[in-house]
This record gives C-alpha cells, sequence and structure tokens, in this order.
C-alpha cells in the first residue's frame, strides 16, 4: 500500500520514494559497482553522503545518507531562554543565517502577539533580500566550481564579500549577526547603511548580467545542467520541494507573492518560473531571483531612509531590552535588563507554525510555548532536508559525472538539513 | 473555515488559535483524512511532520512563594515557574502534518494526532511520498512508530543510536563519549 505510484508518469521510485533501487529488468545485477561518495568530499556541499550503484558511468541506484552533522540545535534550544535560543537559529542554514533568524522571531512574536515597527520590518526586509543574495551567490559559485568553471568561484564569492561587508556595517558581525530581536532590530540601522547598500544595487545587477555572459555562452556549462536532473511540477510537489527547484520545474509559487509576509505585498518584483525542470533552469531562477532581490532591497531602502528617527524595536519593556543609556540612570530599566537576560522573558502557551520563503523555499519553525521562560518544542521545518528528497528522482538514469550537478542544483546545506 | 473541514473523515476536534487551524484526528484515520485534505481540499504540499513531547507539561507549577517547613529555599527563586498552569494535553505525544494548498487559493492546515508511549500512527507516505523523511526524523528524535513505513531507519542519529533524542526524558549532554579511554 504504501509509496504506490500516485499519479501516472511519475519519476519517484516506488518502493521507497527516497531510494532508487537498481533495477533487474534494466541492467545485469553483476555489473553493478557500488561506490561510496562522500561524507567527506569537496562536491558534497557539506557532509553529505550517497551510495551509488554504478552501471559502467550510469547512475542505476542511489540513496542518500544524512546526519553527519547533526548538532541537536532544537534539543539545545528548548534548554536556553527564549531571549538566548535566538543564538541558535541562524546557525542551523549557515548560508541563510537572516532568513533562518526572522523565522524564529517572527514565531515567537506570533506567540507574543507582539507589534513591531515598521522601520524594523523594513530593515528585516532588506536584509532578509541580501542575504538571498548571498546565499545564491555562493550556491553558484560552488555549483559552477563543481562542473569545472573555476573562475565563477572567485566572482561569486567576491561578490559576496560586498554583501557579507553590508551585514557587518548593521550587525557587527559578518556571519550569525543576531541583529533581529524579538520586537524589532537590536540596534538601529547605522547611519551610511543605506547609501553603501545602494553601491551594491548598483553593481549587482551588472555582476549578474556578467555572470550569465560567462556561462550561458560556454558550452560546457550548458551541456552539463541542460536537461539533466529532470523533476516535474508534479513531482517536485510531491517531495515536497520549494524555493528555485520548485519554480525551475514551472510551479510559480512564492510565499512572499501567494502568502505575503511582511511588508512584501507593498513591495514591486516579479517571480522568475522556468518550466524544463532541470539544472539549467534551476540556475535561471536563482539568476533572476538575484536581479529581483535587487529590485526589493532598493525598495526597502527607501523606506529604511523615510522613516529614519523612527522606533526601530517594540516598546514593551516586559519583552525587549531597555536602552542602554538608561541603566545608569534609572533603576527600572536595570532590573528589566536584569531580568530579561537572566531569566528571560515568558512567552503565552500555545503552538505556531510559521513559514517564509528563504532562500532555498519554504522554512518553516513550529513553536510551542508552556507559557515558561523556555521555549517547549522547536522544530525547524528544514527545506534543504526536503531538497534532498529528491536525489533519488532527480539523479535516476544520469551519468556519475553528472550526479554531482544535479545533486548540488538542489541547492541544499547540510547544516540545514540535520540540524 | 471550521465548518469546511467538518467533512473530513476521523476529525475528532477542530481549533482555531492564533490564526491557524487544528484538525485533531483519531490516529487510526489519519490516512483517510490526509487523503480527503489532499483530494477535497487540495493540501497538495506535506509541508512538515513535527512530533512533540509533552512530558513533564505544566509540571513547573504556577511561581509564587517557594518555602519549605524550614522557611525559604535560597535555591529556587521566587519567580520560577509559570504565570498559570497550561491547559493539559492528552496523551503523551502530538504528531502535527503541517498542509499547504499551492494553489491561488493558497492555505495551511494542521492535522495533529495524540499518541502515548508505544502507540504508533499508520504512515502517510502513500498521500503524500515527501513523508518519507520527516516520518524517519520523527522515528529517530522522538521514537514515534509509522505503521506501514517501508524504510523507518534512523536518520540523523547513528544506526545503532540507543534511546530518541529529543524525548523530554531524554537528558541533554551526558551521552557516552565513543572511543574514550574508559570502556
Amino acid at each position: 500500500m504504501p509509496s504506490s505510484r500516485i499519479y501516472a508518469g511519475s519519476r519517484i521510485p516506488t518502493r521507497v520514494p527516497t531510494i532508487l533501487d537498481v533495477d533487474p529488468e534494466k541492467h545485469n545485477l553483476e555489473d553493478i559497482l557500488t561506490v561510496n561518495f562522500g561524507p567527506n568530499h569537496p562536491s558534497t556541499h557539506g557532509v553529505l553522503r550517497l551510495i551509488v550503484d554504478l552501471d559502467g558511468e550510469l547512475v542505476a541506484g542511489i540513496r542518500a545518507v544524512l546526519g553527519y552533522l547533526h548538532t541537536g540545535f532544537e534539543k539545545n534550544m528548548e534548554a536556553k531562554s527564549w531571549w538566548k535560543s535566538i543564538t541558535y537559529a541562524p546557525r542551523i542554514d549557515y548560508l541563510s543565517f537572516q532568513a533562518n533568524e526572522l523565522e524564529y522571531v517572527l514565531a515567537i512574536e506570533k506567540l507574543l502577539g507582539i507589534e513591531v515597527p515598521r522601520r524594523a520590518t523594513w530593515a528585516r526586509m532588506a536584509l532578509a533580500e541580501l542575504n538571498r543574495i548571498h546565499s545564491h551567490l555562493v550556491w553558484l559559485g560552488t555549483s559552477a566550481l563543481e562542473v569545472g568553471a573555476i573562475s565563477m568561484f572567485w566572482y561569486a564569492f567576491d561578490d559576496r564579500d560586498q554583501v557579507l561587508d553590508l551585514f557587518e556595517l548593521a550587525g557587527g558581525t559578518r556571519l550569525h549577526t543576531r541583529y533581529t530581536q524579538v520586537g524589532g532590530l537590536a540596534e538601529d540601522v547605522p547611519p551610511g547603511f543605506t547609501a553603501e547598500a545602494r553601491k551594491l544595487c548598483e553593481s549587482m545587477p551588472r555582476s549578474v548580467d556578467e555572470y550569465e555572459a560567462i556561462l550561458d555562452r560556454q558550452a560546457i556549462w550548458l551541456e552539463r545542467t541542460k536537461g539533466i536532473g529532470l523533476l516535474s511540477a508534479e513531482d517536485a510537489l510531491a517531495l515536497g520541494q520549494s524555493g528555485p527547484v520548485l519554480r525551475g520545474s514551472g510551479v510559480d509559487w512564492d510565499l512572499r507573492k501567494n502568502m505575503p509576509y511582511l511588508f512584501y505585498d507593498q513591495v514591486d518584483f516579479d517571480v522568475p518560473v522556468y518550466f524544463n525542470g532541470d539544472v539549467y533552469d534551476r540556475y535561471k531562477v536563482h539568476m533572476d531571483e538575484m536581479r529581483e532581490s535587487v529590485r526589493i532591497v532598493r525598495q526597502c531602502l527607501d523606506r529604511i531612509d523615510e522613516t529614519e528617527g523612527e522606533p526601530w524595536i517594540a516598546d514593551d519593556r516586559k519583552v525587549v531590552l531597555p536602552p542602554r543609556h538608561e541603566l545608569h540612570t534609572s533603576m527600572e530599566s536595570l532590573i528589566h535588563h536584569f531580568k530579561i537576560v537572566t531569566e528571560g522573558y515568558r512567552v503565552p502557551e500555545g503552538e505556531v507554525y510559521v513559514v517564509i520563503e528563504s532562500p532555498r523555499g519554504e522554512a518553516g519553525c513550529y513553536l510551542v510555548s508552556d507559557g515558561g521562560a523556555r521555549p517547549w518544542r522547536v522544530k525547524f521545518r528544514a527545506p534543504s532536508f526536503a531538497a534532498l528528497q529528491a536525489t533519488a528522482t532527480a539523479v535516476q538514469g544520469s551519468l556519475v559525472a553528472d550526479m554531482v550537478a544535479v545533486a548540488a542544483s538542489l541547492d541544499f546545506v547540510m547544516g540545514d538539513a540535520d540540524r | 473555515m471550521t465548518a469546511t473541514y467538518a467533512a473530513v473523515p476521523g476529525v475528532v476536534e477542530t481549533r482555531e488559535a492564533l490564526a491557524e487551524t487544528t484538525l485533531v484526528v483519531d490516529p487510526a484515520r489519519i490516512v483517510e483524512a490526509c487523503t480527503a485534505l489532499r483530494d477535497a481540499h487540495g493540501f497538495n504540499f506535506l509541508s512538515d511532520i513535527a512530533a512533540a513531547d509533552y512530558l513533564g507539561w505544566g509540571e513547573d507549577g504556577v511561581a509564587g512563594y517557594v518555602g519549605t517547613a524550614d522557611g525559604r529555599d535560597l535555591n529556587l527563586p521566587s519567580t520560577t515557574g509559570l504565570a498559570r498552569l497550561p491547559e493539559p494535553k492528552p496523551k503523551r505525544f502530538s504528531v502535527s502534518y503541517h498542509l499547504l494548498r499551492v494553489s491561488d487559493d493558497p492555505a495551511r492546515v494542521r492535522a495533529q494526532v495524540w499518541l502515548d508511549d508505544g502507540e504508533s500512527v499508520p504512515s502517510v507516505i502513500g498521500v503524500w511520498p515527501a513523508a518519507d523523511w520527516f516520518e524517519r526524523e520523527a522515528w529517530d528524535l522522538m521514537g514515534i512508530r509509522f505503521d506501514g513505513h517501508p524504510n523507518l531507519a534512523r536518520i540523523l542519529m547513528d544506526d545503532d543510536w540507543e534511546g530518541h533524542p529529543l524525548r523530554k526524558d531524554y537528558p541533554l549532554g551526558g551521552e557516552p563519549v565513543r572511543f574514550s579511554d574508559e570502556d
């Protein structure tokens, strides 16, 4: 009964949807060579292990093994106060840290019912989109590297560095900024941030054009990406794929457009959709999304400038740390500061599931509170975890050399998958 | 909104809280309910399966003056505990299926089943293939058994790992270190 084909024409393996077994009718079982690929291999984007059954150069069977980067984030977060547990969220997916932090903070805010000032929301959106550019650049650089385009790696990482400079300017650190706080931001957007970010908005579309000029006229790149790693729209949905993978398979679905959160309904942008469901189309979606993110960042920067001088964090002293300067003069502020840092604030009882469109797609956070100072249960819906479920479907029938390109195109981060 | 899910088979309770709909489903009829949600209500996308352990739920008690017969216990600050007791849960474990309708009329719904330790729930892998790893993860970390799953093996922990780390009775830290000199 389980895992029977749920519709005609599906390429999803039948016995177990995530394991491709060698078909004895297509392959001579005596010719099959089982190869262990990973977990430590430069092209596994971390520590993914693939057990591959090869018939010559053809991938006849494949099985993904994960867990090598499992660090127990969810368990650890249960032992920390709400305030401290935010630190863990960005470290789960180390390429889209702003998105993870944002989704976790949004879930806490939903339980608290706290109103976030608009200046903070615009800044969060700007950072989330900058993070999308950052994540896509790393994806582009490493994916191109894996099929031999080494120069792309240097170009992409050069631009990535400029995005990290902006994070450093805003939050003081380049990665894992912890700039998003419950109620708003940790600090006001610093002077000069919008001017610096606008410089990036000027240079970034040009860079994306250059990348496309390099890759789209490169016969090797086209040969190695077009028509491989096929995933139909139905298969992608059935396997829980989201983000660029889903949009590369022809599904016009983006939470920012279809179920808007923050102020995404107030900005103007397009959702790129491509229909072939191959590695090349996933690459095109990534490239177009970087351009669209620049458009969104520009609009957010205008709003950040317009709201200059407005509060950047909610005025709720039971949850939000008091301003630093008050600590020297106000006894009450000192007490609030002490209580929030040591004991933490309480979050009303309830369960929520908050989902945002991270660079990798549907990133969800299921949060249960018992009304105490620590989360009762935190569960992240990791888009990378879901993406890896499609390896068996997308890789089947491809050559072993293409397997690397196909796996990379699913855009996973092992920290996110293993948590 | 609530009335629209009334025809879903196996639903024992419908809750609306924090702008989210939760359908509590009889565990034995979860496949029936999920098939109806997919086919009649268009929930074509399984977003997540999240298990939670409620062992010790509400046992922190209500905060207040912590005193003993000998006087106040200085090791127990008077503010630990909850502001008020949380609503009791029917059983120890909950398994929440977060469903999404990918269409022009998007919606989310949570189907939830309640289980005690040792009870199992039928696998929904035949409804959404995406359930494969989500169910393996719930088994691995929380020890929820899914009947009919063709490959219910550990996924994040080692194959020979003992216990289910995200259970509340599993200690944080203190796990034996392998290859140490002590054994």
